[in-house]
């Protein structure tokens, strides 16, 4: 059973004066008990928004939430069963860390020794045993924001909301901490839902990631599926790192398929008997694409696209090769070193079956084949 | 602050002295007047050294003032209790009222909000005797001329406008997550203001009620119009002492170091937790 499910959430913000503001549109979206769910998007996507309604410091402006089948929207949040862990930290300055981490525990009247030793637990884990009796005035950002997702991992839930769990972590114990949290969210089979806007965070803690952008939930799937098979154009290009080459293409038919010519440097030839009726359809009725192939998929070195390389830089595992091919940016990914001085000319081979096709409107066509 | 030069040091030595004469000279001449008879009050050059009296606090304490035309019957030490009653009851009231007001004005926008708010700050720019006139009429009407309850209720236009400002603030610079996180962990907004809010905000709500009091002790017009002798304070009883046989200096002088002793005793009191309270408010990551 859905241990989260929101349906047809809206938030509207107004205040006087202003045009009103719609945070989140018609959101729905079930988290399975156990799941770690990310909420992927940039700042004002609505992924906050979505945070604080489900907790109930904001009210939903239409919609329902239920947890654990009880119906918690109009619940005040002492009822709701949540933990949050807040991106401000919103430690009780007067409290010592261990009495923070402690503090739901003793409101909800466990025993002393109980009390101690999940607090002790929890401490080990993201390592503050030896800040526990400081003040949060006395220690630094990054161990308050370890204190505050401390706070809320201690607690009895039925739901955890992160918001930003990390951010404000160096790179190394955040990888530690990420790999510690995770096991501790499966190992206890604890349902969880964070909003980060760094993508390596999302693939590396959540089972499935929500994509947001402008309010509206743009496709809620894993992380392989997010890469694979982008719903839409917003997350093929947002999705991946180096982002996605994306490519203005005018569509002609050809004998028992389409050929997509991007100017008169590149032409791709899709054969029809590869396609599903509706992409055929669509294909058939456009005039104009937008093709989108990952800088993983360029074979560098062989080909019959000729780029000019405008950067080449080695990571140390893989090559970036940047190029421009009448005036079009590629960017081609690697994992061998590439002998190439800006300026060079060379070839960039591109598969016809690796392309993603997206119609005006941005919804997907076609998907890349997995390979 | 160590590294400063020894030049540095003598400047700012200097410096301070300066300032504290300059501020402290009135206080120090009145406290110097009040052990003073009116003639060495009034000889010309004055003088710092002088055989002190206590006849000034006798007489203030006993009610008997001896003037050249007579003995006077006077009620300071009435007039003391009175400000005492009147300015404590009403920051108490203007807390009660202000404290509340202010987090709801901080937290939550609701309509009119802003226009109330600047309208109960607003009666801080009316000049008071504009108010008075038609007050002490509506006063008579309700019998409330003359009581301890009329004057505390009229206190409130100096106490809440400025309880609830200030307040407003300290509210405003807590972080709303605080009490959220509060409230997560199985309390009502209730509790979060009780527990959380308010005491964050203590040392912006003692400066408030501090200030407010101070105000409310200086306050002479309204105690003026709307009370008679026995309801008024210090401020308004020091009239007194402007008699038919000329000005008592000296007394005036016992009464002021009288009436200045409470507010300042408090202030005193008070300084130790706005500063020990201001450096634990560390609210904000």
């Amino acid at each position: 059973m859905d241990m989260l499910e929101l349906r047809g959430i809206d938030k509207v913000y107004r205040s006087r004066g202003k045009a009103p503001v719609h945070a989140v549109r018609a959101l729905d979206m079930a988290v399975e008990k156990g799941e770690i769910v990310a909420l992927l998007g940039s700042s004002g996507c609505g992924k906050t928004s979505t945070l604080r309604m489900i907790a109930g410091f904001e009210d939903v402006s239409a919609g329902s939430i239920a947890l654990g089948g009880r119906r918690i929207h109009e619940l005040p949040p002492a009822r709701r069963k949540v933990a949050m862990a807040f991106e401000g930290y919103s430690l009780y300055p007067p409290l010592t860390v261990r009495e923070n981490i402690a503090f739901a525990l003793k409101s909800a009247q466990l025993p002393r020794a109980e009390v101690t030793r999940r607090v002790d637990e929890i401490a080990r884990l993201v390592e503050i045993e030896d800040i526990l009796d400081s003040y949060p005035r006395a220690i630094s950002g990054g161990q308050q924001q370890r204190v505050s997702l401390a706070r809320a991992l201690v607690r009895d839930a039925d739901l955890y909301l992160l918001d930003e769990p990390m951010g404000q972590l160096e790179p190394q114990l955040r990888a530690v901490l990420r790999g510690r949290i995770k096991s501790l969210l499966a190992e206890r089979g604890m349902t969880a839902i964070f909003v980060t806007h760094d993508q390596t965070e999302a693939s590396a803690l959540a089972d499935r990631i929500a994509v947001m952008e402008g309010g509206v939930l743009q496709q809620f799937a894993s992380e392989k599926e997010l890469k694979g098979r982008p719903a839409n154009l917003f997350v093929a290009s947002f999705i991946g790192e180096p982002p996605m080459n994306l490519l203005d293409a005018g569509v002609t038919q050809s004998d028992g398929g389409f050929r997509l010519s991007v100017g008169t440097d590149m032409a791709f030839d899709i054969n029809g008997a590869g396609l599903d009726s509706e992409a055929a359809k669509a294909l058939a009725g456009a005039p104009q694409v937008r093709i989108g192939i990952r800088p993983q998929k360029i074979v560098v070195g062989t080909g019959d696209v000729r780029v000019k390389v405008v950067s080449n830089q080695w990571l140390g595992d893989q090559s970036h090769v940047a190029g421009d091919c009448g005036g079009r940016m590629l960017i081609a990914v690697t994992s061998g070193r590439v002998a190439a001085r800006p300026g060079d000319i060379v070839p960039f081979a591109l598969e016809p079956r690796h392309l993603h096709i997206f119609g005006s409107d941005g919804t997907c066509i076609r998907h890349a084949e997995v390979s | 602050m160590e590294h400063s030069s020894l030049a540095g040091r003598i400047f700012r030595g200097v410096a301070l002295t300066l300032i504290l004469i300059f501020f402290m000279f009135p206080i120090v001449w009145i406290f110097l007047m009040s052990f003073q008879t009116n003639e060495q009050i009034l000889r010309i050059p004055p003088r710092i050294l002088f055989e002190p009296t206590f006849a000034n606090y006798e007489a203030l304490i006993s009610g008997q003032l001896r003037t050249a035309a007579g003995n006077l019957q006077i009620s300071f030490m009435r007039n003391l209790f009175n400000s005492v009653v009147l300015s404590s009851a009403a920051v108490l009231l203007a807390l009660l009222l202000g404290v509340p007001a202010a987090y709801a004005f901080a937290r939550f926008k609701f309509r009119l909000g802003e226009s109330i708010a600047f309208t109960l700050l607003s009666f801080r720019f009316a000049p008071p005797l504009l108010v008075l006139l038609p007050l002490s009429l509506y006063y008579q009407e309700l019998g409330l001329n003359d009581t301890y309850f009329g004057i505390v209720w009229v206190y409130q236009l100096i106490a809440l406008p400025l309880i609830l400002w200030i307040v407003r603030g300290y509210f405003e610079d807590i972080s709303p997550d605080i009490e959220h996180a509060y409230r997560l962990a199985g309390h009502s907004w209730r509790e979060a203001f009780t527990r959380i809010a308010v005491p964050l905000a203590g040392p912006g709500i003692a400066a408030a009620g501090l200030l407010s009091f101070i105000f409310c002790w200086n306050n002479f017009v309204f105690a003026l119009i709307l009370a008679s002798a026995d309801k008024q304070p210090v401020t308004v009883g020091a009239l007194a002492f402007v008699t038919a046989s000329g000005i008592q200096y000296g007394q005036i002088a016992a009464a002021i170091v009288l009436s200045v002793t409470p507010t300042l005793l408090l202030a005193l009191y008070a300084q130790r937790y706005l500063v020990e309270g201001l450096s634990l408010g560390a609210v904000k990551g």
